[in-house]
């Protein structure tokens, strides 16, 4: 039980190489779950050697309980760690690999014992004990791999890509597991991935990296609804969303973004929209889901006329590909909307969901009317 | 190809591999068949009949006399050869386990360096060392001759340890150092226990290579602290009396049948920790 924290952690192969992390700065509670995601080469990994002290940080400091470990061995952490490949001993038992650990610490016989019964149940390994690693299932030795993290108690458990060796169906149980364990257990967790899914479902804090540097610190509702940058929004969300190059203009008095289907043309009031944008080219990001089939009710919305190119039913939502403005546009839809390709399909958009990025650098262009999420999410990413 | 797979009868290809072979085989076998075959005759015998021919009497005169003059140097043998392929096996396991997991600033410069001691052959190596082991009091001693086949024999132990080392996953190392284990604890509760098929590749191409050893041998020993293999060259190579051939043969089975020995016990993990490397990848 234990809380984190890193302050401004830098790490550099040697000088004149690129930094692998720049400036990593977050802080999480006792008993948080943390996610760092991001795609592979992001430094994700590197930074989780760093808090495991296998790797030395080359500036700033890392802090266990408000104790800086930064010059402490691995071994003084009192960290526990979960790897990709397991790392199981292959000459050992279950058992042996579950008691090395605390044999090194000189815990007693007995209460060693204790530890791999105890954990042994919880982890529903205890017909394996005798075995070898080789004679597992991909799953069994994940299990173990977890059992010999959680015998140890330690302050704070390290996760690194547990679950990507696993197959598809078999991920998803493992998440729940491992989601039902942290519930009970509640132990400081930090969890590397990069898979958005699992970094959705598992986190109660979520930090997407990209280049060594945190892009985005919040909680997956924010990093979902309110993200950063282009790069957070593209990261997040599955199918992922829509980005649309759009020009803002002026119409009578409030700034708009032209949408053209080829059949139709929209303007999608921006409210709150900073005066300067107008006249500029932006990114307009959508989410599917926010897509609705616009109907007879007239609820105001503003809405376009598209032609359907590709549908792809996913069996719980239909997916519909649609091209605005030069660029495929995916929504999502109910699986029972009866549409075919050639078919069109009036859309709605909610001028409130809409997020604008600009064109060159990928950064949020915040409208007024979401100032407060603003605050919400300054106050996050400072992390205290 | 298929129809030659499946027919029974042979066919000329086949008849032509099948000679080949059987010619090789002669080749290999006919040395160690007139070397067995002579070391069994009387001297008498082996003057009148030709290299090939049986024995008229099977005679066993020739092995007790071949032990009898080089039964000392066998021992010599094996106090210059066990310890120095345990010391050298120990060490190239030991500088293979850091050179592949506790990577040091210019460990690969130093892996580099190190592996030009496999290249080196004997020869240039002679007056350094036998400058060193006199400096160091060891000239023409046991320990001196083990001395130097254990630095020879270091270029390539560490080579094969260091090989074997790189496949095995990082991860295993950083997990026992989060579990608490130390640089020994690893190597000895982890990656000894890894290793049996590079321990056995080691030992039989260190005992092979320093059983076999004549030159280091013949340079850094004298008199009754010699190996076998220069007293082998001692008796065969004398000008005085008659020569003995069956006495020769047999002395010549007995300096071999050593590293015989140790293939047929070890051969197996030889084939395996040789390509245990390549196949994980």
């Amino acid at each position: 039980m234990a809380t984190l924290e890193l302050r401004n952690v830098n790490k550099t192969y040697g000088s004149g190489l690129p930094d692998t992390l720049k400036d990593i700065q977050l802080a999480i509670k006792d008993g948080e779950f943390l996610i760092l995601v991001g795609p592979s080469g992001c430094g994700k990994s590197t930074l989780m050697n760093c808090i495991a002290g296998l790797e030395q940080i080359t500036g700033g400091a890392i802090l266990i309980d408000q104790q800086d470990v930064s010059g402490m061995s691995p071994k003084d952490r009192d960290i526990a760690m979960v790897f990709q490949s397991y790392a199981l001993y292959p000459t050992m038992s279950v058992r042996e690999n579950i008691e090395f650990g605390l044999k090194i610490r000189k815990m007693p016989q007995a209460a060693i014992d204790e530890e791999v019964a105890r954990v042994a149940k919880l982890l529903q390994i205890e017909h394996l004990l005798a075995r070898k690693p080789a004679q597992l299932s991909g799953g069994q030795q994940q299990r173990v791999a977890m059992g010999r993290a959680l015998a140890r108690r330690p302050k704070i458990y390290l996760f690194d890509e547990p679950l990507s060796n696993l197959d598809a169906k078999l991920r998803v149980e493992m998440r729940t597991e491992m989601k039902l364990m942290h519930q009970r257990l509640k132990t400081t967790t930090v969890y590397v991935t990069h898979d958005q899914i699992e970094a959705m479902t598992l986190g109660d804090k979520v930090a997407v990296m990209k280049d060594g540097i945190i892009q985005q610190f919040g909680t997956p509702q924010q990093i979902y609804n309110d993200p950063a940058n282009q790069f957070v929004a593209s990261f997040i969300g599955s199918p992922p969303m829509n980005f649309v190059p759009v020009r803002v203009t002026a119409q009578s008095g409030c700034l708009v973004a032209v949408l053209d289907s080829g059949q139709a043309r929209c303007e999608l009031p921006l409210a709150g929209a900073a005066a300067e944008l107008e006249g500029r080219e932006v990114i307009l990001g959508i989410r599917p889901e926010q897509i609705a089939l616009g109907g007879a009710q007239g609820n105001g919305l503003p809405g376009i006329r598209a032609e359907v190119q590709v549908t792809e039913p996913t069996g719980p939502d239909l997916l519909v590909f649609v091209t605005l403005n030069q660029t495929k546009v995916c929504c999502r839809l109910a699986p029972d909307v009866a549409c075919r390709v050639g078919d069109t399909l009036a859309l709605q958009f909610d001028p409130a969901r809409v997020l604008l990025f600009d064109a060159a650098s990928g950064e949020r262009l915040r409208l007024a009317s979401t100032t407060a999420s603003v605050m919400d999410n300054a106050a996050a990413s400072t992390g205290r | 190809m298929h129809s030659a797979v499946d027919k029974p009868a042979l066919s000329p290809a086949r008849l032509a591999i099948h000679a080949v072979l059987l010619v090789a085989v002669l080749l290999y076998l006919v040395p160690l068949v007139v070397m067995l075959l002579t070391s069994f005759k009387t001297p008498e015998d082996i003057g009148t009949g030709n290299l090939l021919s049986w024995p008229t009497a099977i005679t066993t005169v020739g092995w007790v006399k071949a032990w009898g003059t080089v039964s000392g140097y066998f021992w010599n043998s094996i106090l210059i050869t066990v310890p120095a392929v345990a010391i050298s096996t120990a060490i190239g396991a030991l500088n293979g386990y850091v050179l592949s997991m506790w990577r040091f600033r210019g460990s690969q410069l130093f892996f580099g360096l190190l592996l030009f001691g496999c290249f080196l052959p004997f020869q240039t190596v002679l007056l350094p060392a036998s400058f060193t082991l006199g400096k160091l009091g060891l000239a023409s001693t046991t320990t001196g001759l083990v001395l130097v086949h254990v630095v020879y024999g270091l270029a390539f132990t560490t080579l094969f340890f260091r090989n074997f080392y790189v496949s095995i996953p990082d991860a295993l190392v950083k997990a026992a150092r989060l579990d608490g284990a130390g640089f020994f604890t690893i190597f000895r509760r982890i990656i000894l226990p890894m290793s049996t098929p590079i321990i056995m590749v080691c030992l039989i191409w260190q005992f092979t290579q320093i059983w076999n050893d004549f030159l280091f041998g013949v340079v850094f020993s004298s008199g009754d602290s010699q190996p076998i293999t220069v007293a082998l060259n001692n008796l065969v190579n004398t000008s005085t009396g008659a020569k003995e051939y069956n006495v020769d043969m047999a002395a010549a089975m007995i300096a071999g049948l050593p590293t015989l020995l140790v293939y047929v016990v070890a051969g197996k993990y030889f084939v395996r920790g040789l390509t245990a490397g390549a196949v994980k990848g």
